[in-house]
C-alpha cells in the first residue's frame, strides 16, 4: 500500500512538470493550429538562464526563477511577432520544418554558450530537506512542484473562465474568423497566449530540472513526451492536458517501479490504445 | 482533378522517355561522385541508403498525404530482419534485402491497420508510439536482438557469389546505387499507375475519392505497406553495409530527420526526396567537419531560410527562378 502511495506521489510530481511544460503547447496548438516543435526550447532556455543566474551570479533560487521566466517571455514576444506570425500561415509540413529549424537554433545557442553538459540549477537547502508524509519521506522539492502545478491549473482556470481575455481566447479557439469579425484582436490574443505558454514552459523546465535534467538537447529529447501529453489531453484543452499529464506521469512512474522490464512498452501501448479509441484525445473536440 | 484528366495515358507516360531522366541523372551523379570522392565512399553510401529511405517516405507523405513520425519503425525492422538472416540463415545479401523488405512490410501492415484510421496529430503520435514500442522490445529481447549492444558482426557473402564487399567500400557503394535506381524506377511506376493517381486524389480530398468509389482505407494501407517494404530495404542495406544493427535504428530522431529531408527537398516529387537528402546530409557533414560544436546553427538557419523562401522545397527553386526572370 505504502509503495503504491509513494508511486502516486512521485507520479503526480512528474505529471505536474509535464503539465506545466505542455499546457502552453496545447493552447497554442489548439488556438493557432501550429505544430510548434520548438516549444520545449522555451523550457530549455528558462532552465539555462536559471542555471546561469544561480551558478554564476549567485542569485538565490526564487528571484532567479522569476527573472528567468520573465526573460523567456520577453524573448518569446519578438519571436512571435517576427517568426511565428508567418509560420501560422504555412501548411503543416512547412510548420514542422520551420519549428525544427528554430529548435535547432535554440539548441545551438545554448550549446555555444554553455556546452552540452547537464546544467544544474542551484536550489535552496530547504528543497532537499526530507519531509515525512507518514508512509514515506520525500524531498520538499516534490511538494513544491505539486503545489506549483495546482497553482498553475487554478490560475489558468481563473484566467480562461473568469476574465475578458479568457472569453476572447475561448472564442478564438472555437472560431478564429468569427471572433475576429466580432472585433476581437486575435493577433494580440495569439501573442499573449504564445508568451504565456512560453513562460509556463520555462517555469516547468526550471522546477522540473531534477526530474528532466536541463541540457542543450533537452527540447529534442523530451519533445515526444510533451507532444504525447498534448495529443492524449486533446488540443486546446487545459483540463485535458492536466488529466493527461497526471495520468501519464503516474502510469510511467508505475511502469518503471513495478514492471521495470516492460514498463516503457506498457506505457506506449497504453497511449496507442487511448488514441485509437479517442482520436481527439481525452477532452478534445472533433475538428 | 484537371491534372488527372489532362494526362494522356498513364501507362504510356510511365514508360515514355521522360521517366528515364531521373534514373539517368541519379546514375550519372553517382558515377561522378564515385570518381570525384574516392575517399568518401562510406559517407556517399550512407547518403544513397538515406535516399532510398526518404523515397519510401515520399510515397506516403508526398503522394498519399499521410504524415507520420515513425518511419524508423520499418527501417529498423528491415535492418534487424536482414541482420538476423545474415547471422542465422544465409549470408546472401540479396536474400537479406528480401527479408528486410518483408520485415518492413509486415510491421507496416500490422501498424498500418491501426494507423491509417487516424489523422493529423493522433496519427503522428501513434506512429511515434509504435516505434518506441519496437525500440523497447528490441532492447529487452536480448536473446534475439542482443539488446542495447545490438547485433554484432553482421557479415554478408559476395553479391551473386562474385562481388565481394571490399574495405574501401566501392562494392558497397555500387550495390547501394543499384538498389536506389531499382527503387526509384519502382516508385515512378507506382506513382504513375492508376493506383498512384488514386493516392494523389486521396491526398487532395479523401471524401471525394470515397464518393467516386475508391476504397480509401485499403489504398492507404497498401501504400503504407509498400513504403514499409522499401524502408525495410533501406534498413537492410544499412545493416549489410555497416555490419551492425543497434537499437538506434528505431530512434525518433531518424524519423524526424527523414521528414525534414523530404520537406526540405520538396514532398510529392521523387526528385525532391533525392535532392533534400543530398543537400541535408552534405551540409550536415561539411558543417560538422568545419565546426563540430556549432554545426546545428547552419542546419537550423538553412531550414528556416528554405521554408521562408521556398515553401514548396528546394525542388521548386528552378520554377521560381524561371518565373522571376519571365516577370522582369
Amino acid at each position: 500500500m505504502s509503495v503504491l502511495l509513494s508511486i502516486l506521489v512521485d507520479g503526480v510530481a512528474y505529471g505536474m512538470i509535464l503539465f506545466m511544460i505542455s499546457v502552453g503547447l496545447s493552447i497554442t496548438m489548439g488556438l493557432m493550429r501550429v505544430i510548434n516543435l520548438a516549444h520545449g526550447g522555451f523550457a530549455l532556455i528558462g532552465g539555462a538562464i536559471a542555471h546561469v543566474l544561480t551558478m554564476f551570479f549567485g542569485l538565490s533560487f526564487i528571484p532567479a526563477s522569476v527573472l528567468a521566466v520573465m526573460l523567456v517571455v520577453a524573448a518569446a514576444a519578438p519571436m512571435e511577432r517576427l517568426l511565428y506570425r508567418h509560420i501560422y500561415g504555412f501548411d503543416e509540413l512547412g510548420q514542422v520544418l520551420a519549428t525544427v529549424g528554430i529548435v535547432f537554433l535554440m539548441i545551438a545557442t545554448v550549446n555555444l554558450f554553455l556546452g552540452s553538459t547537464i546544467l544544474p540549477i542551484r536550489s535552496p537547502q530547504l528543497f532537499a530537506a526530507p519531509v515525512d508524509l507518514g508512509f514515506r519521506t520525500l524531498p520538499f522539492h516534490r511538494l513544491v512542484v505539486i503545489a506549483a502545478g495546482i497553482l498553475v491549473l487554478a490560475g489558468l482556470w481563473l484566467l480562461i473562465e473568469k476574465t475578458r481575455f479568457g472569453i476572447y481566447l475561448r472564442a478564438a479557439v472555437d472560431n478564429k474568423n468569427a471572433a475576429a469579425s466580432l472585433g476581437i484582436n486575435t493577433a494580440r490574443i495569439y501573442l499573449v497566449a504564445f508568451c504565456l505558454g512560453a513562460g509556463l514552459a520555462a517555469l516547468g523546465g526550471i522546477l522540473g530540472a531534477e526530474l528532466l535534467p536541463v541540457e542543450a538537447y533537452y527540447p529534442l529529447r523530451y519533445m515526444v513526451l510533451f507532444l504525447i501529453v498534448v495529443a492524449v489531453g486533446g488540443l486546446g484543452s487545459v483540463l485535458g492536458s492536466f488529466c493527461a499529464a497526471l495520468g501519464l506521469g503516474i502510469l510511467d512512474t508505475f511502469g518503471r517501479y513495478m514492471l521495470p522490464d516492460v514498463g516503457t512498452i506498457f506505457f506506449f501501448l497504453a497511449i496507442i490504445m487511448v488514441l485509437a479509441l479517442r482520436p481527439n484525445g481525452l477532452m478534445g473536440r472533433a475538428q | 482533378m484537371s491534372e488527372l484528366a489532362t494526362r494522356p495515358s498513364v501507362r504510356t507516360a510511365a514508360l515514355s522517355l521522360g521517366s528515364i531522366w531521373p534514373v539517368a541523372v541519379v546514375a550519372l551523379g553517382a558515377g561522378a561522385a564515385f570518381f570525384l570522392f574516392p575517399y568518401d565512399l562510406a559517407f556517399l553510401t550512407r547518403i544513397v541508403i538515406m535516399m532510398v529511405f526518404v523515397l519510401s517516405f515520399d510515397l506516403i507523405l508526398g503522394y498519399a498525404g499521410i504524415a507520420t513520425l515513425g518511419h524508423a519503425a520499418m527501417y529498423g525492422c528491415g535492418a534487424y530482419a536482414a541482420g538476423l538472416v545474415a547471422l542465422h540463415i544465409s549470408p546472401d545479401p540479396l536474400l537479406g534485402l528480401v527479408f528486410g523488405a518483408l520485415g518492413g512490410a509486415l510491421i507496416a501492415w500490422l501498424s498500418g491497420l491501426v494507423l491509417m484510421r487516424a489523422h493529423g496529430m493522433t496519427l503522428l503520435m501513434i506512429s511515434i508510439a509504435v516505434t518506441m514500442v519496437l525500440q523497447e522490445a528490441a532492447s529487452k529481447a536480448r536473446w534475439l536482438t542482443g539488446g542495447a549492444d545490438g547485433l554484432p558482426g553482421v557479415s554478408v557473402s559476395p553479391i551473386f557469389g562474385w562481388f565481394e564487399f571490399d574495405f574501401v567500400g566501392q562494392v558497397a557503394f555500387i550495390y547501394s546505387v543499384c538498389v536506389l535506381v531499382a527503387v526509384l524506377v519502382f516508385c515512378q511506376l507506382v506513382v504513375g499507375s492508376p493506383f498512384g493517381l488514386a493516392l494523389k486524389g486521396i491526398k487532395g480530398s479523401p471524401s471525394r475519392m470515397r464518393a467516386i468509389g475508391t476504397p480509401v482505407y485499403r489504398r492507404k494501407v497498401t501504400i503504407y505497406v509498400l513504403a514499409g517494404a522499401i524502408a525495410g530495404i533501406a534498413g537492410a542495406l544499412a545493416a549489410q553495409v555497416t555490419g551492425l544493427v543497434g537499437i538506434e535504428v528505431f530512434n525518433f530522431s531518424l524519423s524526424a530527420d527523414v521528414m525534414v529531408m523530404l520537406i526540405l527537398g520538396g514532398a510529392g516529387r521523387l526528385y525532391g526526396a533525392i535532392i533534400g537528402t543530398l543537400i541535408f546530409m552534405v551540409v550536415h557533414h561539411v558543417a560538422a567537419a568545419i565546426d563540430p560544436f556549432n554545426w546545428l546553427f547552419v542546419i537550423g538557419a538553412m531550414l528556416l531560410v528554405v521554408v521562408f523562401a521556398l515553401p514548396q522545397g528546394l525542388i521548386s527553386l528552378p520554377d521560381r527562378l524561371i518565373r522571376t526572370f519571365r516577370r522582369t
